[in-house]
């Protein structure tokens, strides 16, 4: 039995627009680290997260942030931060004004405000900035700023929506530490991104949608082994590669062996990859051919992506 | 692939209402919206609004108009219920208040900032009272300073001592004081309405003009209908009943202890509409 309280949990959850379709059926449990949400433009990703936060409510189906009701913002966003896409702030604030006037919204004291604006904008590099009109930053700065607030409160659970558009390559680097840390102490990251490499490279899980439907989910590499209709890719370096070829392609697992274009290593295309890795065990244990490195080359999210996302349509 | 949680029943405690939480949220919201509503964009309509009919009045301050109503101050009273029934009160608090009050809401909306306080832990309930305290300290800052301004425009430069009597030896005092009531209990009716009216119109403008259209026929409805307006319970109060020409069909005022609990039970009544459509409001700018 799976504890609600420390969970996000949708339940059988559709939307729809009026007739158009948001999602469909979404049947998810994330629990804490960092969960991506992976899909093309229009897949269903920020409608996922704005019905976690109530800013949409689901035509059917329910859904739970650590065993709060999303139709309750009071319980629920002592618990939540959401950093949204919409590139819009009230007018005629400061960085620190806006921070510390939503922290007063929630019932924060002055002098906690204060202190908590002041964390927020450390965490973000903006401390330097904060007393500069929102209006006056450049994007990435909006970006960050709107991290800070989502941060401010010290949520549980933090929904960050596209978190890395606009920020420069040194920032985002910074800023995927940051999740990092917060995922280590605990904390449930959602996180959309069409960025594959950064996704793959920061996520604990990912949720893949499309077309409004939840299509995979899960470890990445959990992820791969079940998407059977295509067959895993291997990449052996070895000094003899052709004799290599000849050995495998006497098991049933393996519908390819291709050479590598500098003829030091094999392509290998195989149903089974367990069954592979026993028999290539065997050949290395025989002593014939020196074999280098075994590396899978389309476990990552990039190749699940495709594979999946194509397959359905999308 | 996708997996559900089961549910493990929650035990809900009863705990004490958080009123001291809930006044210091409405106090962070009011503050932030008056800045908004005195300082931002959209308060330059408000002030030349305001301004509009102490304008007239102050033109004519330095001379007497001619005529024969102008000469004598026992008249005055007369004008000045026509200028604020007609002008002030029809005009300038109506859409005043349309302005301040459709904006709230819907203002943030086209804006695209009322999200952030969608993701507040703030009830719902709570930010409706906050904005709407806003936008009523607002209206009633506004709009009586006009209405005060535009009647001491209008007696002192023309009868300087006379005016003087009038106000602190006469009924003028008793007179000022009983029409700024009733802008505020305009602010405080038409503010409700055009809160909601903000809330459930993508554009408020057209119910705002058929609200503006049937305050303004009035005169005309049939005495229970007039009981279905504001401006119905505002005239009851006037000091100095005006005439609503030959076609008025007349009917009773509704006595003062009658009419301000009724305007004001009827604004409860629709903040609680607000609070209930807010309650179930999404954030979906892209259709707004």
């Amino acid at each position: 039995m799976t504890d609600v309280t420390n969970q996000i949990v949708f339940d059988d959850v559709s939307k729809f627009y009026g007739e158009i379709l948001g999602v469909n059926r979404v049947n998810l449990s994330l629990g804490p680290g960092i969960t991506s949400l992976v899909g093309p433009n229009g897949a269903g990703k920020s409608t996922l997260m704005n019905l976690m936060t109530g800013l949409l409510r689901p035509t059917r189906g329910r859904i739970t942030v650590l065993g709060t009701p999303t139709d309750q913002p009071e319980q629920l966003f002592s618990k939540v931060g959401y950093c949204t896409q919409f590139d819009s702030f009230p007018r005629g604030l400061t960085g620190r004004e806006f921070i510390r006037a939503f922290l007063l919204v929630n019932g924060f004291d002055r002098k906690r405000a204060e202190a908590a604006t002041t964390n927020a904008l450390e965490q973000v590099n903006l401390l330097d900035a904060g007393d500069r009109k929102v209006a006056a930053y450049s994007k990435g700065m909006r970006q960050r700023i709107r991290l800070a607030q989502a941060i401010a409160h010290k949520p549980a659970v933090l929904i960050l929506d596209e978190p890395l558009n606009g920020l420069d390559p040194m920032v985002r680097a910074e800023t995927i530490a940051l999740f990092r840390k917060l995922a280590a102490e605990g904390l449930h990251l959602i996180i959309s991104s069409h960025i594959l490499h950064e996704v793959d490279m920061m996520s604990d899980r990912v949720v893949l949608v499309n077309n409004g439907y939840v299509v995979a989910e899960g470890n990445i590499h959990g992820v791969r082994d079940e998407v059977t209709d295509h067959p895993m890719q291997i990449l052996i370096r070895c000094d003899q590669p052709a004799k290599l070829a000849a050995q495998v392609f006497a098991e049933d697992n393996v519908v390819e062996a291709r050479l590598h274009n500098d003829r030091g290593g094999l392509f290998i295309r195989t149903r089974d990859a367990d069954s592979f890795y026993l028999l290539l065990n065997r050949v290395v244990a025989a002593g014939e051919i020196n074999v280098e490195s075994v590396a899978p080359v389309d476990d990552d999210l990039s190749a699940v992506y495709g594979y999946l996302i194509s397959s359905e349509g999308g | 692939m996708s997996s559900t949680a089961e549910q493990i029943p929650v035990k809900i405690q009863k705990e004490p209402l958080p009123w001291g939480l809930w006044l210091r949220q409405i106090g962070a919201i009011f503050r932030l919206e008056i800045e908004k509503n005195f300082l931002g964009r959209r308060s330059i309509l408000l002030y030349l609004l305001a301004l509009l009919p102490i304008i007239p009045l102050a033109l004519l301050a330095p001379f007497t108009p001619p005529g024969e109503e102008w000469q004598d101050i026992s008249r005055y009273s007369m004008i000045f219920a026509i200028f604020y029934g007609g002008l002030v009160l029809r005009t300038v608090v109506f859409f005043g208040c349309a302005w301040i009050f459709m904006n709230l809401f819907r203002g943030d909306i086209v804006d695209r900032s009322l999200h952030f306080y969608f993701l507040s832990s703030v009830r719902r309930e709570v930010l409706v009272i906050g904005k709407y305290l806003s936008g009523l300290v607002t209206s009633i800052i506004l709009f009586s300073a006009t209405t005060i301004i535009c009647m001491l425009l209008l007696y002192f430069p023309h009868f300087p001592s006379e005016s003087s009597r009038f106000f602190f030896d006469g009924p003028g005092m008793g007179q000022l004081l009983t029409y700024t009531s009733i802008t505020i209990l305009a602010c405080i009716g038409y503010g409700a309405f055009f809160l909601v009216v903000g809330l459930f119109f993508r554009n408020p403008i057209i119910p705002a003009i058929v609200l503006y259209g049937w305050e303004w026929l009035n005169f005309l409805l049939p005495p229970l209908l007039k009981k279905v307006s504001v401006i119905h319970y505002l005239h009851s109060l006037a000091p100095i009943p005006v005439s609503e020409g030959p076609f008025a069909v007349v009917a009773e005022p509704t006595p003062a202890w009658i009419a301000v609990p009724s305007l004001v039970i009827v604004t409860i009544i629709v903040l609680v509409i607000a609070s209930y459509r807010i309650r179930h409001m999404e954030i979906r700018y892209g259709s707004d």
